[in-house]
């Protein structure tokens, strides 16, 4: 799955001729494409542009301006509304659920795929194999009720754990898909010389396979964490308490109290997805490279 | 070593999973002692109205939302899958949609649309000035339009890798035969994307399924019960009207549907996992 760049079209490869003439034709008859991506551009943008100039813009002015004009002078108040209104506790929820799910979540999912990849033979583990490509196929919305029922008589109803427990577990069947697709492509021979250099099978793992395994790594880790951030029906269903809640519920509940305080919803939404661009900037070409090449084969 | 996994999925999993088939065969209504009661719960759903209607809505979401979304991913992919810097940087800003919550994109459009504050009236365009989300089919229109908006970027991101893994060996031998981009699209790109659309669609048409978050805080199913597809149904029936065994009906319904079909998808696609080069 990491050689997907090595297919890429590379139009200098040959400087021919039979390439010149290629790339003319391209120009000629692209233009449709062209001008469908651009569209497309502004209809993805155009409503992340309003609600972030919404955000700077003062609720007197909101119904006044152009709504696609910028604000004549940006006010912060919007956010000092939001801040002020518990949005750091709701945040730090998320930060603690996504955190606490996620690591587990991918540690686990990484040895089970590590042992997958590397006990071909073993009946179970092919049974085991087979639970996880099954549970692809198990929407989290199917079994909620029992989830709730579970909770319940955990007596974990309306704590952080309450989301985090089942968040892990279907964290996991896509986690060990990508994970153990990727190890697949270690080569057998850097195993058997770890071996022979009389390594076991857990020190392979963890001081072989695992530095190795980095890129999907980083690829599951951002995936899950951006499912988890913004799940809704987990906290909706199992907890109550605004307390804790996490930053979706946040959301919905930000806007029915704003009412219709535009620009305090604009600047909710704008604050609270904030993170998560970040976490996309810093790892993206690594979750790209490994969602494309994860569902393209 | 695959133990902790496995154990963990398996509680929360495929017990959750038995469970549901087993409350569906009981009433409880969320706080309450289970009392086994055969298929009463099941008769009632059966019986409900509410679920025929459910089951098109859902049904109506999956087929359009497929319809908007796959040729354009195609397009979209196959346009970008040329290494171009612009083109990378569009792919950047293409996938910001797929990091917003559902709930935020619901809220934004639900500000955008509103008939009295929303970007209608600001604009005084005609057109966009109405009544977005009360009106059935003009919501139902919404939901596609925002849950394509939501998934396209998602889906020309997987055609744009499998664009990029068809050799470019077969372009070059078609080209010396004299077939133009048009013709090439056709023959090549689209046979060798066989298996990536039934990839795309099984995950759009299963995917559409859990419709939830978004439909819940848009419209709550609403006006009337326009929106309201099986997944809303089971939470309303199960948390909001406390009756856990028709719910848990519902549940084993959706997956019932869901299964059936990523088979039928599977089934379509030919042999399961042969490799897409094939002929190259």
């Amino acid at each position: 799955m990491a050689t997907i760049t090595k297919h890429r079209p590379t139009p200098t490869v040959s400087g021919t001729h039979g390439g010149a003439r290629k790339r003319s034709r391209i120009a000629q008859l692209n233009w449709l494409g062209g001008s469908l991506s651009w569209i497309w551009l502004v209809i993805v943008m155009l409503p992340i542009y309003w609600i972030v100039i919404t955000s700077f813009k003062t609720q007197d002015t909101y119904f006044i301006t152009n709504p696609l004009a910028p604000p004549s002078d940006f006010s912060f108040a919007n956010y000092k509304t939001v801040v002020e209104s518990d949005v750091a506790r709701y945040f730090m929820n998320s930060v603690i659920v996504t955190a606490g799910a996620v690591v587990p979540a991918v540690v686990v999912s990484f040895m089970a795929a590590y042992a997958i990849v590397r006990g071909v033979g073993s009946r179970t583990l092919r049974l085991m194999n087979g639970v996880f490509v099954m549970g692809l196929a198990i929407p989290l919305q199917a079994v909620i009720i029992p989830v709730y029922l579970i909770i319940i008589r955990l007596q974990m109803y309306d704590t952080l754990a309450a989301i985090i427990l089942p968040s892990i577990a279907f964290a996991i069947p896509l986690s060990v898909l990508v994970l153990s697709n990727f190890i697949r492509d270690v080569p057998k021979e850097l195993f058997e010389s770890m071996r022979m250099d009389g390594a076991s099978e857990w020190g392979t793992m963890w001081r072989l396979a695992f530095p190795l395994t980095r890129p999907a790594l980083v690829t599951v880790t951002i995936y899950n964490a951006l499912g988890i951030w913004n799940g809704f029906l987990l906290p909706l269903v199992l907890t109550q308490n605004p307390d804790n809640r996490t930053i979706p519920l946040a959301l919905a509940d930000f806007s029915g109290q704003f009412g219709v305080n535009v620009p305090a919803i604009a600047a909710s939404v704008t604050l609270t997805t904030l993170p998560i661009v970040l976490l996309y900037a810093i790892g993206r070409r690594q979750l790209l490279s490994g969602l494309t090449a994860g569902f393209s084969k | 070593m695959a133990l902790p996994a496995f154990v963990w999925f398996v509680l929360f999993g495929i017990v959750p999973l038995l469970g549901v088939v087993a409350l569906s065969f009981t009433t409880w209504n969320g706080i309450g002692e289970i009392v086994p009661s055969g298929l009463t719960s099941w008769k009632a759903t059966l019986q409900d109205p509410g679920l025929p209607h459910a089951l098109w809505v859902t049904f109506l979401i999956m087929a359009l939302s497929w319809a908007v979304q796959t040729p354009m991913s195609i397009l979209l992919g196959v346009f970008l899958a040329t290494s171009k810097r612009y083109r990378e940087f569009l792919a950047v800003l293409y996938f910001i949609p797929l990091l917003l919550s559902s709930a935020a994109i619901a809220i934004t459009y639900k500000a955008l649309l509103d008939p009295s504050f929303g970007l209608g009236s600001g604009l005084g365009v005609e057109w966009l000035n109405q009544d977005w989300l009360g009106n059935g089919t003009l919501a139902m229109g919404v939901l596609i339009f925002i849950v394509s908006w939501q998934f396209i970027p998602f889906h020309t991101l997987i055609y744009q890798g499998a664009v990029r893994q068809i050799p470019t060996s077969m372009y070059e031998a078609s080209q010396i035969d004299g077939a133009g981009r048009v013709r090439q699209f056709f023959s090549i790109t689209l046979p060798q994307l066989k298996y990536t659309i039934i990839t795309s669609s099984t995950l759009m048409v299963v995917g559409s399924l859990t419709f939830f978050d978004l439909i819940y805080v848009l419209t709550a199913g609403g006006p009337g019960d326009a929106t309201r597809a099986l997944a809303l149904l089971m939470y309303q029936q199960g948390f909001q009207a406390n009756l856990m065994g028709p719910a848990s009906a519902i549940a084993v319904i959706l997956v019932l549907v869901g299964l059936g079909l990523s088979l039928l998808l599977r089934r379509l696609g030919g042999r399961g996992n042969e490799s897409q080069l094939e002929g190259a």
